[in-house]
């Protein structure tokens, strides 16, 4: 064994038998939902988690885990008992949407229709 | 930073028989999508024992987060410069956000944050070998901050690529701050490698000292680590303890050759034929032994967690209010 190098153990004396009691439920708090803006006019974005013990300390911490790098303009934090979400098991949901082409710009082929109509009338 | 997460090197490998009580249309459904390249996330259908793997790993990695940050920690102080101490606290304070966005993706697997804490306070949970090392001076500083963190890159980038979607991306946020860390830590190094006669000698005494513990680093050989089939195949594992040693090799040995600094093994060279690197193996007992706490370290390390966690308990008590209740993260 070396003589420590760490002054919290050499200077500040930290025994290293120093058994706590182990954390409890809930010792870290609930978790709040981080949204992350780059810039104003941008979509805000889920970036990811922090835990906190109230909105605002929550907001403090997600400054300092996702604004600390690049752009920020705006954060957001949402508890994460308070997002309702759908399952990726009932996905099938949204599964007829690509069938329904009549919602699309796509579905529309005037052009064609126009084309056969003008044909029509030269002949 | 972060080390290559070990499986329990105590542990045999049960792999087949745990796999035995999986609902095997469940489970072909289940490889087939990673199969695909899709990613799993936390709600969706998974064997107990991809569960179990990935918070051992996830685990792993932010405890090597956190403790890594100790050595580092202290030469805050003692960095030379105004700038370097700055760039030093804001590599610690990275370390320290890495462990936050860890432990946030293996709770999405079901085991809280305090109890991650507890497992690593009383030495349950394994971390990073290398950070039962102690930092003699500040070129130990440097080299950990460019060769451990090559390596933890490697391995991160690699991983960042795997099946579980929370870990895939907070590795892809990681990774992006790594390289301010891989490059402040070059930076240093060259600076005393191209310095006056004593820096060369404190940074070549550096790296003779990390040698050891950065062939370590991968962790234990492929010849004696057997369990990693089904884990590469989960894509839990993206590379193999050999394969990610070599990348490393191939990638910075040149580079330390390059600063005419040499290399503490006579065995190392490159084998033009094969393409790979041949080295002495390295010492696997000693990493047993470290791991399952004998390095001159282990012991410090957790007690200075411990009064971090015993000293800020007071402010957590204090902040708490009635009316909460805790829910998994969703991502
Ligand atoms: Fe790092
Ligand atoms: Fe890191």
């Amino acid at each position: 064994m070396i003589e420590s190098l760490d002054p919290r153990i050499n200077r500040a004396s930290i025994s290293v038998d120093n058994n706590i009691e182990p954390l409890g439920t809930l010792d870290q708090w609930e978790t709040y939902e981080v949204f992350h803006q780059k810039k104003r006019g941008d979509q805000h974005m889920h970036v990811g988690i922090v835990h906190a013990a109230n909105p605002e300390m929550a907001l403090a911490f997600a400054k300092e885990q996702f604004g600390r790098r690049g752009l920020t303009a705006n954060i957001w934090v949402v508890n994460t008992r308070n997002v309702f979400a759908s399952t990726y098991e009932d996905a099938d949901i949204f599964e007829t949407t690509t069938d329904k082409i009549y919602r699309e710009a796509g579905g529309y082929k005037v052009m064609d229709k126009i084309n056969q109509y003008k044909k029509s009338q030269k002949a | 930073m972060y080390g290559n997460a070990y499986i329990e090197p105590n542990e045999a490998s049960k792999t087949h028989s745990v796999l035995a009580d999986e609902d095997p249309k469940l489970l072909a459904e289940f490889e087939a999508r990673i199969e695909r390249g899709e990613k799993i996330e936390p709600k969706d259908w998974m064997p107990k024992e991809y569960r179990k793997q990935l918070i051992r790993m996830i685990e792993q990695h932010g405890h090597s987060e956190i403790i890594g940050a100790l050595p580092e920690g202290t030469w805050i102080t003692r960095a030379p410069g105004f700038k370097r101490k700055l760039a030093l606290m804001a590599k610690v304070q990275d370390e320290v956000g890495h462990a936050q966005l860890l432990y946030s993706a293996a709770e999405t697997l079901g085991k809280s944050r305090e109890a991650m804490i507890n497992d690593l306070i009383t030495g349950k949970s394994k971390y990073s070998n290398v950070f039962n090392y102690p930092a003699f001076t500040w070129a130990d500083a440097c080299v950990i901050a460019w060769l451990i963190d090559a390596g933890a890159i490697i391995n991160q980038v690699a991983n960042a690529k795997g099946s579980y979607g929370p870990y895939c991306r907070a590795l892809d946020r990681i990774c992006t701050e790594e390289s301010f860390h891989l490059k402040y830590g070059h930076d240093n190094v060259v600076t005393l490698a191209t310095g006056t006669p004593i820096q060369r000698q404190m940074v070549q005494e550096a790296l003779n000292r990390w040698w050891p513990p950065i062939m370590h680093f991968f962790g234990p050989s492929d010849k004696i680590s057997s369990h990693t089939e089904i884990l590469m195949k989960w894509k839990v594992k993206m590379a193999t303890n050999d394969d990610m040693r070599q990348q490393f090799l191939n990638m910075y040995v040149p580079k330390i050759w390059d600063l005419g600094l040499t290399v503490p093994d006579t065995n190392l060279k490159k084998n033009e034929t094969t393409g790979k690197w041949e080295y002495t193996e390295p010492d696997w007992d000693e990493f047993k032994r470290v791991i399952n706490g004998g390095g001159p370290c282990n012991a410090e390390r957790l007690a200075v967690r411990r009064n971090a966690e015993e000293r800020g308990r007071w402010v957590r008590e204090a902040l708490k209010s009635g009316q909460t209740a805790y829910v998994v993260p969703f991502a």
